[in-house]
C-alpha cells in the first residue's frame, strides 16, 4: 500500500494549493460584494432582451 | 450523420456575437452544443443496446464487437466524456465569456479544442468495439489516445483560465470557481492514473499493480465523479438555473461555502468503493467517514439551488425547463445521500456488486447530470442562436415527462433488484450453506432488467425529440430577435 504515500501527499498539494487560492480570492476581495455578482449574471443576460 | 452536421453547422453558425462592444465566440459553443446532444443520442443508444443484452443474451449474435463487456465501456464513455464533456465544455466556455465580459482568448485554440475532442470520441467509438482497451474502469482508452486526450485537456485549460484572466469583471462568479475546479482536477486524475508503460502500439501495461492499482483507479473514478459529474455540472446549476428562473441564486454566500468545502472533502472519499477489499482497514474507514462529511456541502449546494426558485414556484406551472431544473436538483439531493449511505461499511455489505450501486449511478447520471445538461442547453441554444425561446415548448414538455419517467424506471428497478440481490446472496440455511445458487438470482432479475430497459427507452426518446426541437430551433426564421446586435445577420 504504498501508493498512499503518494496519493495523500498528493491530495494534500491540491489542498494546499485550494487554500492558497482561497486567500488570494479573500485578498484580492473577491468575496467582499456577496450579493452584486448574484445580480449581475441576470442584469447580463436581461440587457440582450431590452434591446429587442 | 457527419455530413447532416456539417451542413447546419455551416448554414447557421455566424460565428461571432457581439453585446456591448464585445465580440464572444460563439461558434465554438454552437458546435459542442449541437454535438452534445448528437453524443447524448448516441451515448444512451449503445446504453438500450446493452440493456437489452442483459435481457437477451444472445443478442450479440456471437458479434465480438457487440459483446456486453466491448460495449459497456463504449456506452460510458459516450456518456460521460462525450455526452457530459461535450455539454461541460459548451457551458463553461459560454460562461466564463459572460460572466467575464471577454472574448475567449483564441478561436484557433477553440476550434482545436472542438475538433480533438471529438477526435478523441471517435478513436474511442474505434478502439473499444475491437477489444482494445487498459481495462481500468472510465479510463479505458488506451495510451496513444490517453496522451492526446491530456494534450487537448491542457488547451482547453488554457482557453479557460486564458479568457479568465483577461476578466473585465473584477469578480469572478461562483461557476467558474467550480468550472475551474473540474478542469484542473481532471487534468490531474487523468494523469497520475494513466501512467503506464507501453508494449506496442495498443496495448500498455498500469505502472501500479494488484491493491495500489485498484486505490488509484478508485481515487481516480471517485474523483472524476466528484470533479466532472458533480463540481463540473453545479457551475452548470449556479449559472443557468438563475438565469432561467430570472431570481438571483438563494445565498450567494452558500454557494461560497459550497464550493470551498465541496473541494476540500471529495478528494479523499474513493476508498469507500473498495470496502470489504485487500485495501487496509484504517483507508476503508478513512474513505467512509470522509464520504459521510460529504453531505453537508452537497445537500448545501442542492437546497441553494432549490430554494432559488422561492417565490418563483408558480413558473413550474409555465415553464417545462424550471421542471427540469428542479427535478435534476431533487436527484441530486437523493444520489448524494444515497451515495454517503452506500458509503457506511454496513450498508456496503449488501449493496456492494449489486444492481443497487447501478441504480444509484443513474440517479445520479440520468435524474442529475443528464437532466442539468438538458435543462442548460434549452436555456443555451436559443441564445446563442439568436432565436427568442426554443421551436416548441410542448416538445420541451413531453421530453421532461419521457425523461422523468425513464429515469424513475430504471432507478426503481435496480433499487428492487439490487436489494433483492444482496439480500439472496446473504441467505443462508441452517446448515451454514448458501440458500440460492448465483443463477436463482440471476432469474430473480430479470424482470428488472426488463424494466430498466423500458425506462432506458423512454429516456432515449426523449433526447430524440431533443434533437428535433434543436434542430428546427435553429432552422426557424420566426422571432429571430434575442440579441440585437446580431439581429441583421440571420433573419
Amino acid at each position: 500500500m504504498d501508493i498512499i504515500y503518494i496519493l495523500i501527499p498528493l491530495a494534500l498539494m491540491v489542498l494546499v494549493v485550494a487554500i492558497y487560492f482561497f486567500f488570494w480570492a479573500v485578498n484580492s476581495d473577491q468575496f467582499d460584494d456577496v450579493d452584486g455578482p448574484a445580480y449581475h449574471i441576470i442584469i447580463d443576460d436581461k440587457r440582450n432582451d431590452s434591446n429587442n | 450523420m457527419i455530413l447532416i452536421i456539417n451542413f447546419f453547422l455551416k448554414k447557421y453558425m455566424n460565428t461571432i456575437n457581439k453585446t456591448d462592444n464585445v465580440i464572444y465566440n460563439y461558434k465554438v459553443i454552437k458546435q459542442f452544443a449541437i454535438m452534445t446532444v448528437i453524443w447524448g443520442i448516441v451515448g444512451m443508444t449503445v446504453g438500450v443496446f446493452i440493456s437489452l443484452e442483459l435481457v437477451w443474451p444472445d443478442l450479440n449474435n456471437n458479434i465480438p464487437w457487440l459483446s456486453y463487456g466491448r460495449l459497456r465501456p463504449l456506452h460510458t464513455n459516450a456518456v460521460i466524456f462525450a455526452f457530459g464533456g461535450s455539454a461541460l465544455m459548451a457551458t463553461s466556455l459560454y460562461v466564463v465569456q459572460r460572466t467575464s465580459q471577454v472574448a475567449l482568448i483564441s478561436d484557433k485554440l477553440a476550434s482545436f479544442v472542438f475538433w480533438g475532442w471529438q477526435l478523441i470520441i471517435l478513436s474511442a467509438a474505434i478502439t473499444l468495439p475491437l477489444g482494445y482497451t487498459t481495462s481500468k474502469e472510465y479510463a479505458e482508452l488506451e495510451w496513444p489516445i490517453a496522451i492526446f486526450i491530456a494534450i487537448v485537456w491542457v488547451c482547453y485549460a488554457i482557453l479557460y483560465f486564458g479568457t479568465l484572466a483577461k476578466r473585465k469583471i473584477a469578480h469572478i462568479y461562483v461557476a467558474n470557481w467550480f468550472y475551474g475546479a473540474f478542469i484542473i482536477t481532471v487534468a490531474l486524475l487523468h494523469v497520475v492514473n494513466h501512467l503506464s508503460l507501453p508494449v506496442s502500439f495498443l496495448k500498455s501495461y498500469s505502472i501500479y499493480s494488484g491493491a495500489v492499482d485498484a486505490m488509484v483507479q478508485w481515487w481516480y473514478g471517485h474523483n472524476a465523479v466528484g470533479f466532472l459529474l458533480t463540481a463540473g455540472f453545479l457551475g452548470m446549476m449556479y449559472y443557468f438555473v438563475p438565469i432561467q428562473v430570472e431570481r438571483p441564486v438563494y445565498s450567494y454566500r452558500l454557494s461560497i461555502v459550497h464550493f470551498w468545502s465541496l473541494i476540500g472533502i471529495y478528494m479523499w472519499a474513493g476508498a469507500h468503493h473498495l470496502h470489504y477489499s485487500a485495501l487496509p482497514d484504517w483507508v476503508q474507514s478513512l474513505g467512509m467517514v470522509f464520504s459521510l462529511m460529504l453531505l453537508a456541502p452537497s445537500w448545501g449546494g442542492m437546497i441553494n439551488g432549490v430554494m432559488t426558485f422561492s417565490g418563483a414556484w408558480y413558473k413550474l406551472k409555465t415553464d417545462p425547463i424550471l421542471r427540469f431544473f428542479v427535478l435534476c436538483l431533487t436527484f441530486y439531493g437523493m444520489s448524494t445521500f444515497e451515495g454517503s449511505f452506500m458509503a457506511i461499511k454496513t450498508v456496503n455489505s449488501l449493496s456492494h456488486n449489486t444492481d443497487w450501486t447501478i441504480a444509484h449511478v443513474h440517479s445520479g447520471a440520468l435524474g442529475w447530470v443528464s437532466m442539468i445538461s438538458i435543462g442548460s442547453l434549452y436555456v443555451l441554444i436559443p441564445r446563442i442562436f439568436n432565436k427568442k425561446e426554443m421551436y416548441s415548448v410542448s416538445m420541451i414538455n413531453i421530453h421532461f415527462w419521457l425523461a422523468t419517467t425513464g429515469t424513475i424506471l430504471y432507478v426503481f428497478a435496480m433499487w428492487v433488484s439490487g436489494i433483492m440481490q444482496g439480500l439472496m446472496w446473504r441467505a443462508i440455511d441452517d446448515d451454514g450453506t448458501l440458500t440460492y445458487a448465483f443463477i436463482e438470482v440471476v432469474i430473480a432479475s430479470h424482470p428488472f432488467y426488463v424494466i430498466r430497459a423500458v425506462g432506458g427507452i423512454l429516456f432515449l426518446s426523449g433526447m430524440l425529440i431533443m434533437l428535433f426541437n434543436v434542430l428546427m430551433t435553429i432552422k426557424t426564421r420566426k422571432v429571430v430577435f434575442y440579441d440585437a446586435a446580431s439581429k441583421g445577420v440571420i433573419a
